[in-house]
């Protein structure tokens, strides 16, 4: 953990970094010129008021959108057209702030539709369901209960996920991120509309994947309590600019980041 | 209920991931296919020639349609134009090469019909929903145009219809005259059994999630890797196979022949309405879809004059006409209020109750 925080830490530690990203719709600037990079294994937050463009920011990383200038290289590898199924084959993984999941799929669907990208088996073995089709889905079906078990919704199995409670929702589609194995995860408000107990349960889980897969994760929240508990690094951004960027302490001491956060008197 | 969960433990994932996972619920479902089989001997060639054999014709188009629309949420209008190039292909297969098997033929003709609904589910990567529906009515248009137009087709005779030539199945006549609905309908029971179970399994697997994915969510399947147009299109030639088997069925086993007015715009809604009553996305609420919109009408015929006679009421057969559409129509609205999922969730919420019954969950 420490060692993400580390200034000597070698280039090729940078899991993935944005260099100059600015995001165009028409008029409006979404983005302007934003730099920061994520490094191996470390937990990077980006916070900043609402609108301020982070989630323009995470969609640019996962080919939603295509930055106007800039580049965002993942893994050594720029690209400066990214489709969203690319990304996903690359190792991104994302979840949504409000829930994306597939409503009407069971739990236990919905988190096997995360493995889709790693089963193999043929289109004539899935028509016949029978050998390295059936293998498949056995194999597969272990590793989505393991993460059943690991979130700790065994009960909800079965349930049609549009039918469950919203703080669960939240925790299947973590599940379903999971599912894909990522080399970045990246979370969008992942505690949006919990209440305490929730969160504590949903940062948990977020540290025990960080340091239990060594998932690299980056993500986006407003309590800024648990971004300073959970995080290595955070950047801040303000109006498509990035203000600030360092550890949790450096950044709360920050008067550009008080500023944006409390106002700037008159 | 006569039988519960209870007690039934699964030790591997592969048994758990069966369809019907109650040893119940497979002893009902081999009694059923018993039965279906039996009724062969045992029906009258009425009920086989004008009941059974086409409600499986319809449920298996209804099938076809579910796995686009119900499953991967393509709203498509052009069922009948598929049906028709299935069973214009199979025509063009049997007839230039009459000594392969017609069984065959009628596989083979599907994968005709899935090259042209292919085709025409490209649009669906840009347009959705209605639009889409609009895209692929312009399928169903085209292709009927290509019916009437194109005499190759129907291989330059006069009448400009199929026939149904005489093929024969280990020399027992299957198509053809002579066909005896027995025959007809053991061959298309079996083809819409089998053709069932590989639905079952395509939508129980990663197919299936993909497709449901697409449908559910398009933007977060995108994101798990799924491409929206493979999938969208796979969904479309699957579909559009089965509604071309089912439109080869329709025309050599059951009509024994048949005009291009066959596959018009009312025959595409016909099926829509099965698969929208009976449940989209529910492989058993195709088949409860065709069983309502298909025999409900055939049934009140036979029912109502009975029920009415005791009362001194005699009335015509046209009345009896009219009295089916007001009451079929009726129905079909009572359904969707009742149950807006269709026919095969009310079908799942009862079997729920009835689990745990007498308590209320």
């Amino acid at each position: 953990m420490t060692s993400a925080s580390d200034p000597h830490m070698a280039a090729d530690d940078v899991l993935l970094s944005v260099e100059g990203v600015s995001l165009r719709f028409g008029g409006v600037k979404a983005l302007s010129d934003v730099s920061f990079n994520i490094r191996k294994g470390e937990i990077r937050a980006i916070i900043g008021p609402n609108g301020a463009g982070k989630t323009s920011m995470l969609n640019c990383i996962n080919g939603f959108y295509y930055p106007s200038e800039g580049r965002i290289t993942f893994k050594g590898k720029t690209r400066r057209k990214m489709r969203p199924h690319e990304a996903a084959r690359g190792g991104i993984a994302r979840t949504f702030q409000n829930v994306a999941l597939f409503k009407s799929m069971s739990t236990l669907d919905n988190i096997m539709a995360g493995r889709s990208l790693k089963m193999k088996a043929n289109f004539f073995w899935q028509l016949f369901r029978y050998g390295p089709a059936l293998r498949e889905e056995v194999v597969h079906r272990r590793s989505v209960e393991e993460i059943i078990d690991f979130l700790q919704i065994p009960h909800i199995r079965r349930t049609p996920v549009g039918k469950l409670p919203y703080g669960l929702q939240k925790r299947v589609e973590l599940g379903r991120a999971l599912a894909m194995e990522p080399d970045l995860l990246l979370l969008d408000e992942p505690m949006a509309g919990m209440n305490l107990e929730e969160k504590e349960d949903m940062s948990r889980f977020i540290l025990e994947v960080n340091q239990q897969f060594g998932t690299t994760i980056a993500l986006i929240e407003h309590d800024i309590g648990v971004v300073m508990d959970l995080s290595d690094r955070v950047v801040v951004l303000e109006y498509g600019r990035k203000i600030a960027d360092g550890t949790p302490q450096e950044v709360k001491s920050d008067p550009r980041v008080i500023d944006a956060y409390l106002g700037i008197p008159h | 209920m006569l039988y519960r969960e209870a007690g039934q433990f699964k030790s591997t994932y592969a048994s758990d991931m069966v369809v019907f996972r109650l040893k119940e619920d497979r002893a009902g479902l081999a009694v059923i296919i018993l039965m279906a089989y039996a009724l062969a001997f045992m029906g009258s060639d009425f009920l086989l020639q004008a009941v059974l054999i086409p409600f499986l014709v319809f449920a298996l188009a209804a099938i076809g349609l579910n796995l686009l629309t119900g499953y991967a949420g393509q709203l498509s209008l052009g069922t009948g134009a598929f049906m028709g190039v299935g069973a214009y292909a199979c025509y063009k297969l049997m007839t230039a090469f009459p000594d392969i098997n017609v069984i065959v033929w009628i596989l083979v003709s599907g994968f005709f019909s899935a090259a042209v609904g292919t085709l025409f589910g490209l649009p669906s990567l840009r347009i959705k929903g209605f639009y889409l529906a609009v895209a692929t009515l312009a399928a169903q248009f085209f292709l009927q145009w290509c019916f009437i137009r194109i005499p190759w087709l129907v291989n330059y005779n006069v009448s400009g219809a199929l026939d149904a030539p005489l093929r024969t199945l280990f020399g027992v006549p299957v198509v053809g005259a002579t066909a005896t609905p027995q025959t007809r309908y053991i061959v298309v029971l079996t083809l819409v059994i089998v053709l069932t179970w590989v639905a079952s399994n395509l939508v129980r697997g990663r197919i299936g999630r993909m497709w449901i994915a697409v449908r559910d969510m398009d933007l977060a399947a995108e994101l798990m890797g799924i491409r929206l147009l493979q999938t969208k299109l796979l969904a479309f030639a699957v579909s559009s196979y089965y509604c071309g088997v089912a439109g080869a069925l329709m025309v050599f086993l059951w009509y024994g022949g048949a005009e291009y007015d066959v596959f018009n715009i009312n025959q595409s809604f016909f099926i829509l309405f099965m698969v929208i009553i009976g449940g989209l996305g529910s492989l058993i609420g195709s088949f409860f879809g065709a069983a309502l919109i298909f025999i409900m009408p055939i049934l009140l015929g036979i029912v109502l004059p009975i029920m009415l006679a005791p009362f001194g009421i005699a009335i015509g057969a046209e009345t009896i006409e009219h009295l089916r559409f007001m009451i079929v129509g009726a129905l079909i609205i009572f359904f969707l209020i009742v149950e807006p999922h269709g026919l095969a969730r009310l079908w799942q919420i009862g079997k729920q109750k009835l689990l745990v019954w007498p308590f209320p969950y």
